[in-house]
């Protein structure tokens, strides 16, 4: 099918733009790495690394595919979208091919952060880290959809302080850093109306061996809900999308 | 090759298009001429299928534009106003990426994309970033990309504007090999009057969203003539300003 083939070679593309700024991807990763070195050792002497690198996985999410959009911009304003529409590629592997560049991204992104966890004590089993992977997929693709979308409706100055100032609260509100079960009930209650803090409940329960868990279900759920409904309202902006 | 039919175009309030028809004949080169903001770029945009008419629709390369936009870009190129690629990139690897998107395959990309370079002059710098090219460059590979894929129709919309005089007399001889040797029909704006004189088959003349004049060059210098043999012959110049009726110094 042509369009999988589309996808395809915008995915190689986006893939070798991002892999050529090889420190983008490094300082991409940074924040969470930044927490898990300053704030890790503190962190584990209440908690353990099997609660807090979940968290700072689905930071490093947020950070890496939520600013995904930041890309299309530039591909806006240099003309290199109104080129790409102007071929018989569909809208839609425009899109995912994209998304799925910046979700490879991600994955490369985490590994690395796994691995500086596994060097400061993170045991997580392989199964676990495996199934946790497979988790972040779609995740990263609904947060690099929804950043497209995002960036291809408001005007490009707002962008860039928006998404940074609105990952803040959404990192905060998942219990990346402590879980929400500490949390007072006002809080837990507004956290439980964000998606991301049942990811982060679906990878501890992972990454400490429990698989068939109500956690990881209703991880496994809400990711799969965020991804179709990002997806499609990203395919809908993009059909239309840069008047 | 392209029919247009009460096309119209407002962008909240401003009417930039307001209902134009005309059509152009296969391997015809037709010049579409008006002021700045008079809705070429606009007009182009609607039949590139880049932009949603606000109402009517138009017949391009065979293809209905709304009911099959995709059948449309099958077989047009169309290079922009500005610029159409990122400064970062390498342009050689950009112009693989839309050949091979117009579904040749790596090979036969890669070939074409050397072929197409070689015609316009751009040998050796397929490696550089956007960035890394004087704008004249950069002019000439934003047309390569409209040229890859040899379609049938090719819209250029002020193609030659940062071409020194050298590079705009070759793209000229280009443009004129590809209609006579492939066919092409060729639908371009252009501000350098002479150029369209010396170019174009037949002209449009767009005012203020609407086309106020259509013919060929000589035709539409007789007119601006009149009866008087005694005048002198006008230009283009005086063509393009009596039509677009405005005083200017
Ligand atoms: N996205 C937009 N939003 C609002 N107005 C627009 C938009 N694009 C174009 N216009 C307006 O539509 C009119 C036609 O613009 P267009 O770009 O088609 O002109 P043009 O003939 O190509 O001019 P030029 O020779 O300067 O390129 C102008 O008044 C312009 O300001
Ligand atoms: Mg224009």
């Amino acid at each position: 099918m042509s369009g999988m083939r589309d996808t395809y070679l915008i995915f190689r593309h986006n893939m070798r733009i991002q892999l050529r700024h090889k420190s983008a991807v490094l300082f991409g990763a940074a924040q969470p790495a930044l927490f898990l070195v300053l704030f890790g050792p503190l962190f584990t002497s209440v908690g353990t690394w099997e609660i807090l690198v979940p968290g700072l996985i689905v930071q490093l999410a947020l950070f890496s595919a939520g600013l995904a959009g930041f890309g299309i911009v530039f591909d806006v304003r240099f003309g290199v979208l109104d080129r790409l529409r102007v071929t018989p590629a569909g809208r839609t592997p425009l899109l995912l091919g994209r998304v799925l560049g910046n979700v490879a991204v991600l994955l490369v992104q985490t590994v690395l952060l796994l691995a500086l966890g596994y060097a400061f004590g993170l045991r997580a089993p392989l199964p676990g880290v495996l199934l946790g992977l497979a988790l972040i997929v779609p995740l990263g693709v609904s947060l690099a959809s929804l950043s497209y979308a995002v960036a291809l409706t408001i005007d490009q100055e707002t962008f860039a302080p928006m998404v940074s100032t609105v990952i803040v609260p959404l990192t905060l509100l998942s219990g990346a850093f402590l879980p929400m079960s500490m949390a007072p009930p006002w809080l837990d209650a507004v956290s439980r109306l964000t998606p991301f803090r049942y990811v982060v409940e679906a990878l501890r329960e992972m990454f400490t061996g429990h698989y068939a868990t109500p956690a990881v279900a209703a991880g496994a759920a809400v990711t799969a809900a965020l991804t179709a409904l990002c997806l499609a309202l990203a395919a809908r902006v993009f059909a239309r999308a840069t008047a | 090759m392209i029919e247009v039919r009460g096309l119209r175009k407002s962008f909240d309030g401003v009417e930039a298009v307001r209902g134009v028809d005309f059509a152009v004949e296969a391997g015809e080169i037709v010049g579409f001429l008006g002021q700045n903001g008079a809705g070429k770029t606009t007009t182009m945009r609607m039949l590139t299928t880049l932009l949603r008419p606000t109402s009517g629709t138009a017949v391009v390369a065979g293809h209905d534009l709304l009911t099959d936009p995709r059948g449309v870009r099958r077989r047009i190129g169309y290079v922009a106003q500005g610029n159409s690629t990122n400064p970062l990139n390498p342009v050689g690897d950009e112009l693989e990426l839309q050949a091979m998107l117009h579904g040749m395959r790596a090979a036969e990309a890669r070939q074409r994309v050397a072929e197409v370079l070689d015609r316009l002059d751009l040998t050796g710098l397929a490696g550089r970033v956007g960035g890394a090219l004087s704008g004249g460059q950069r002019r000439r590979f934003d047309i390569a990309f409209g040229l890859l894929h040899r379609p049938p129709l090719l819209f250029l919309d002020e193609p030659t504007t940062g071409l020194d005089p050298q590079s705009r007399a070759d793209l000229w001889r280009h443009i004129r090999a590809l209609r006579d040797e492939q066919g092409m029909t060729v639908f371009l704006t252009t501000h350098y009057l002479e150029e369209a004189d010396a170019l174009c088959d037949r002209l449009l003349i767009i005012d203020a969203g609407r086309i106020v004049a259509e013919g060929t060059p000589e035709e539409l210098k007789r007119r601006v003539a009149g009866d008087d043999p005694d005048a002198p012959v006008p230009t283009l110049d005086d063509v393009f300003l009596t039509l677009t009726d405005k005083e200017r110094v």
